[in-house]
């Protein structure tokens, strides 16, 4: 299968043409946040504040990374499970965040939001977290410093692998994958 | 009787846990190699190739297999010989858990409260189990869990009348229900009996024995079979794309229990299964 190079910020457009099932390098600018950062960006939008990044067209990757040694960009950096992104995810959708790079299944409401608002959801592997840091470039903390790990941070990607897991049709990459490879066993 | 200084005992922790976070035990790292060549399915293949090649950058560039290198359990059989000199067993293991998540560039990844959530900053406390055994010796076990597995954990109280059935429904549908959440392929520590608390220690006991090595008793043994037969045919796959290899095995660990009751915890692990055992 080729890979579809996707460059950051993504467009309505190119959104529409990604299907579940396609593998993708994705390379530019995206934006770390798991469970306290999301927390945290829904209470300034319910104070009606300015988020500390921009949503529209990007890409949020759900990780927290292991700390960097010396010398290296970023330490170990898999995705985690984005379920427990769920109750903040429309919220960002419907501020035109155009991708969510996780792993796991995601609800209702979440698919609901993206076919709404033109999303996709990625999956990188999880657990693959040494070869998946060989692919970015650069990380520096945007906000958020005392979560650690759990901070906003900008990386830089190059050729970052992930697979469409769900598409801004709502096509679920969970059920086709293991629907089709149950038909091929007969 | 026999002194270990609470020194021996922390630095062993503390290396224990920087090379559990790095290299896979041997059953595991080979099983995942196995099922890379034997998976019929195409993409599922190409993922287990991933893993492969993730295993071999984390070795080569010491760098941690997954990111959540995750809470530190610690299981210690306490030769009732042995009399530990210096601090208090469990703060001995602090330390070395503290030593070994900074020295290694690990993530902190614990919080002090359930509810308040601040940071404890050097991934303590860890979680201690102690049994005293005979000997002299001290067997210490470090596996560091993530949490992406076990939270797709679960536990019931069946009813004897349940049986053999019940349990190996329960697991089964466990292991459907997580789906892709625990980074299939999942290793699957099984507990039957004991009690509430029991079973579940169990389960994690089982997460430890190596995949390759069944349960002595050919009756769990057979049933430790049927249940990754079993699991592999609901067709999730590596990272739940679809494919064959959705468990790289499952382990059972049982204790007597009550005339009432029939408790199961199935405690799920996904492919970096870490352990590492060290006797002092």
């Amino acid at each position: 299968m080729d890979n579809i190079a996707l460059t950051t910020p993504i467009s309505k457009a190119d959104a529409k043409k990604l299907r579940a099932g396609d593998t993708v390098l994705l390379s530019g600018t995206i934006y770390t946040a798991r469970d306290a950062a999301h927390a945290r960006l829904v209470e300034l939008l319910d104070k009606g504040e300015k988020l500390p990044i921009d949503v529209e067209g990007a890409v949020i990757y759900y990780v927290g990374p292991t700390p960097a040694k010396p010398g290296q960009v970023i330490g170990s950096a898999g995705p985690t499970t984005s379920y427990r992104m769920d109750a903040y995810a429309p919220r960002l959708l419907d501020l035109g965040l155009r991708g969510m790079l996780g792993k796991g299944k995601r609800s209702q409401d979440v698919i609901d939001s993206m076919k709404k608002n033109g999303a996709v959801y990625f999956g990188a592997i999880g657990g693959a977290a040494a070869l998946i840091a060989k692919s970015i470039t650069a990380a520096e903390v945007v906000c958020y410093e005392d979560l650690g790990s759990e901070a906003i941070r900008r990386l830089t990607v190059k050729d970052f692998p992930a697979t469409v897991i769900i598409d801004s049709e709502g096509n679920n990459l969970y059920e086709i994958g293991v629907q089709n490879y149950l038909a091929s066993r007969g | 009787m026999r002194e270990i200084t609470s020194d021996a005992i922390t630095a062993a922790v503390r290396d224990m846990c920087i090379e559990a976070n790095l290299v896979l035990p041997g059953d595991v790292a080979e099983r995942i190699r196995q099922t890379s060549q034997s998976e019929p399915w195409p993409g599922a293949k190409d993922t287990l190739e991933k893993l492969v090649e993730n295993m071999e950058i984390a070795k080569r560039d010491s760098m941690p297999l997954c990111q959540d290198t995750g809470m530190a359990v610690v299981l210690v059989q306490l030769g009732q010989d042995v009399h530990i000199t210096g601090a208090y067993l469990n703060d001995a293991i602090n330390e070395g858990v503290r030593q070994g998540y900074n020295q290694g560039f690990l993530r902190k990844s614990v919080v002090a409260d359930p509810l308040r959530r601040k940071n404890t900053g050097d991934n303590t406390p860890a979680l201690i189990h102690v049994e005293i055994v005979p000997g002299d010796k001290i067997h210490l076990t470090v596996a560091p869990k993530g949490f992406g597995s076990e939270n797709m954990s679960r536990l019931a109280m069946l009813a004897p009348s349940a049986g053999e059935k019940g349990v190996k429904d329960f697991v089964v549908e466990t292991a459907r229900i997580a789906g892709p959440n625990p980074c299939p392929p999942i290793v699957v520590g099984v507990g039957i009996g004991g009690s509430f608390d029991r079973v579940a220690l169990q389960a994690k006991k089982a997460l430890q024995r190596p995949i390759n090595q069944p349960n002595p008793d050919p009756y769990y043994a057979d049933m430790e079979k049927e249940l990754l037969e079993r699991i592999n045919a609901l067709g999730i796959g590596p990272q739940g794309f679809g494919g064959m290899t959705t468990a790289l095995g499952v382990n059972i660990e049982t204790f007597p229990t009550h005339i009432a009751g029939l408790p199961v915890a199935v405690n799920i692990n996904c492919h970096v299964t870490r352990h590492v055992s060290r006797d002092l």
